[in-house]
């Protein structure tokens, strides 16, 4: 590796010393500029091992919440789901610090244990396949909320829940796979678009 | 009150703020051999700590949107370089009953241009005569060819990219390379090209070749993120490094400069600022003074340095002082272009912000609105980010394989236009101290009051029809929330949110109607200049940057040139 013997400590302190020390920045080789990157890249990422304790669900409410997020986005033959991509994860952090989202998150799922209940006889989880497709497909339209004004705290619920789930979904590693974006890299030149199919 | 101590020390100028205005003024000033000592209100910036250039939305627990999601669609992220908020803790502004406005502040050493768009753009010789071209505002008391030099001098040293175009309303400069367009940019430029729309390479300060040892840019389009190798423009990576490298370069931090404060012979002697760590009281003194802590601070500064020779504030015996506010008139609007869906994945990420954009193209013709704006536009396949698919799922309800399915087609297939047009001062809008309020400095803050005119309403009005025309044009869908009534007429956007806000310390030939003569020197007290976006006279369509470097570097000259006479 051509950048073996520079300390990362060396490269950040050239990378800095303008700001830091005082002189104009020099020209850096572009080898050190992208091995920094990489160092300040690795160095920031999050630490995520191990199995997940949640922070604010309880555990049933937990499994829930990660049943919700895969039938949201689930694993197809090209990606995993939102489960695998820590949606639920994510979804648990920010609703732990924000009492807007627990009212909408945790409400939502009591409410909608409580609508199972009063349907089916059980909450959410321990109902059927078939069962927890039917209520799914009624809190997943806004129209349906139009016909029967009972269903509209689930619809608003299951909304702020697909967003939540998008967004740890599309964020994740598989997600951006998924999406095809490529980038976040270092270009000598940037190469303009590629030629685009025709219509 | 905590004893105030002074500073035995005597420097020939003190600078106060970090910003484009103060960074460029530290920067000549020491070369030009004098000491210059510069406060500034927040801390140093540490590129190594503070940048989160390169870092994956996973890499962080909350993916970017900070502790509770704070951030969701909000203008700040957790990956943005520390640059400034529209709240302040401990250091409110208030608005006037009825009027909206929003103030963006930075307490940090580079102030706003770790932030902005790197947008560089020259007024052109129409917007220095506003007056005389259309009877409303007031000329400048310089011409474009007075300020051309200084635009030089400020391209060649920090670096655009652009290209020669001869359009009237955007002057060429000295530009570097521009890199070639997105596929966004070249759908976009087709329709423009149908719509006799000027769309040409974008000029932004942002490096494309190595220049005055900084390394080009490595185009990954983060450059709000701060940028490590200092490939764009910040007053804290480029214009501070060279002010420090001479030695004779002070920089007080943590500095919130609360009065200038005027001897008995009616000059400028030190400023009184509060030393944040300690909450104490200090002075700096100097010979000069160049107060550069962005339009509005800088104004309020001004106001609060009262005296009995200066009962309305420092160098306002015209009563100028926080009038003639303005901001740019933004508006903004959007498509979704089915041909994009086709596209194979591909890096997309380039500079940060547009390769290309639209500057005023109807400067030739009478309008419905005087004066003109550009057109700024972006979108594509950036790298995702929590809330990108909030629209997407608005428009198609439902879950599981088809809603994933959906959301890959529909990414990176939107393109956002935003509107930045000029507007004309009026009366009601100004800023002024709160007579009811202070900081947790004991510092009166300022008060704003604001109002748009018909002109910027109709500007609006236009902004969304050329918005619509280019999308429609280019086989796209039109999307925007813009409404021609209510609180917002055509999508027009609050006061201050541009982050434009200029104008509050005019410069002019009339000391009765302006605070400063053509060098951003105060026509009150000799020694005292303002040197950033107060001195505006108009708010050209063009984002002020620039021009504050231009204007802050011939005022260091010209400061330069009396100290050698010795006239200060």
């Amino acid at each position: 590796m051509a950048t073996k013997s520079i300390s990362r400590r060396d490269i950040l302190k050239t990378l800095t010393m303008g700001a830091m020390a005082g002189s104009v920045l020099r020209a850096i080789p572009a080898q050190a500029a992208e091995y920094a990157h990489r160092m300040v890249a690795s160095e920031k990422a999050a630490t995520a091992a191990g199995v997940y304790a949640p922070k604010f669900f309880s555990p049933q409410q937990y499994k829930t919440l990660q049943a919700l997020c895969q039938a949201i986005i689930p694993a197809d033959s090209d990606s995993g789901g939102a489960k695998e991509a820590g949606a639920p994860e994510f979804i648990d952090l920010l609703t732990s610090e924000n009492p807007k989202y627990q009212l909408k998150l945790g409400g939502g799922l009591m409410w909608l244990d409580a609508e199972c209940t009063d349907r089916y006889g059980k909450p959410c989880l321990d109902c059927s396949p078939e069962q927890q497709k039917e209520i799914l497909d009624l809190i997943s339209y806004s129209k349906n909320a139009e016909k029967d004004p009972g269903l509209s705290q689930g619809v608003e619920f299951f909304a702020f829940l697909r967003e939540m789930t998008a967004d740890g979904f599309f964020t994740s590693e598989i997600g951006i796979k998924y999406l095809g974006y490529v980038g976040n890299t270092y270009l000598l030149s940037f190469p303009g678009c590629p030629p685009v199919p025709q219509a | 009150m905590a004893q105030v101590v002074r500073s035995p020390k005597l420097y020939d100028v003190c600078i106060i703020g970090s910003g484009a205005a103060g960074g460029t003024a530290a920067k000549v000033l020491t070369e030009g051999g004098l000491s210059v000592v510069m406060l500034e209100a927040g801390p140093p910036l540490n590129p190594e700590k503070d940048f989160k250039e390169h870092v994956w939305p996973y890499q962080l627990a909350h993916r970017g949107v900070g502790v509770g999601g704070e951030f969701r669609q909000e203008l700040g992220d957790e990956f943005m370089a520390p640059n400034g908020a529209w709240e302040i803790e401990g250091e409110p502004y208030t608005s006037a009953p009825g009027s909206q406005f929003h103030w963006f502040r930075s307490r940090i050493v580079g102030g706003r241009t770790n932030h902005w768009g790197r947008i560089a753009l020259r007024f052109a010789p129409m917007d220095f005569r506003a007056r005389s071209t259309d009877g409303m505002g007031d000329d400048w008391p310089i011409t474009y060819e007075e300020v051309s030099p200084y635009y030089d001098k400020v391209e060649s040293y920090i670096g655009v990219f652009g290209t020669k175009e001869n359009i009237p309303s955007a002057p060429d400069g000295i530009f570097l390379p521009p890199p070639p367009p997105r596929c966004t940019e070249t759908i976009i430029k087709k329709s423009c090209d149908k719509l006799n729309i000027h769309c040409v390479p974008s000029r932004l300060a942002i490096l494309t070749k190595p220049l005055n040892g900084r390394a080009a840019c490595h185009y990954c389009a983060q450059c709000g993120r701060g940028c490590i190798t200092a490939s764009n423009f910040s007053s804290s990576q480029v214009m501070i490094p060279p002010a420090q490298a001479t030695g004779r370069f002070t920089l007080i931090t943590g500095a919130m400069a609360r009065e200038i404060v005027v001897g008995k012979d009616g000059k400028a002697e030190a400023v009184a600022y509060i030393d944040k760590a300690t909450r104490s009281e200090k002075r700096v003194h100097a010979r000069a003074f160049m107060v550069a802590a962005s339009a509005c601070e800088s104004a309020r500064l001004l106001l609060n340095s009262r005296s009995t020779l200066f009962p309305d504030g420092l160098a306002n015996s015209s009563g100028a002082v926080g009038r003639y506010l303005t901001d740019s008139v933004g508006s903004a609007a959007g498509g979704y272009f089915p041909q994009l869906e086709k596209m194979p994945a591909h890096n997309h990420d380039g500079t940060g912000g547009m390769h290309l954009y639209m500057p005023w193209w109807r400067y030739d013709r009478k309008n419905d609105f005087l004066r003109g704006y550009h057109i700024e536009f972006g979108g594509g396949r950036d790298m995702p980010g929590v809330g990108d698919f909030d629209r997407i799922l608005e428009e198609h309800e439902g879950y599981g394989a088809s809603l994933k399915q959906h959301c890959r087609s529909r990414y990176g297939t939107y393109i956002g236009f935003g509107g930045r047009g000029e507007m004309i001062p009026n009366e009601h809008s100004y800023c002024e101290i709160d007579p009811n309020t202070v900081d947790q400095w004991g510092i009166p803050v300022l008060r704003f009051h604001w109002q748009w005119s018909d002109n910027e309403i109709k500007m609006a009005k236009d902004m969304q029809e050329t918005f619509r025309a280019i999308v429609e044009t280019a086989g796209g869908t039109f999307i925007s929330r813009a409404k021609p009534d209510g609180s917002h007429p055509y999508g027009i956007q609050d006061g201050g949110v541009i982050i434009h806000e200029l104008g509050t310390a005019r410069m002019g030939n009339n000391s009765k109607t302006s605070v400063l003569n053509k060098y951003c020197q105060a026509h009150d007290v000799n020694n005292v200049f303002v040197t950033d976006a107060a001195a505006f006279v108009t708010n050209p369509d063009k984002n002020p940057t620039l021009t504050i470097m231009a204007l802050s570097w011939r005022a260091s000259e010209y400061l330069l040139d009396q100290a050698k006479k010795g006239s200060l």
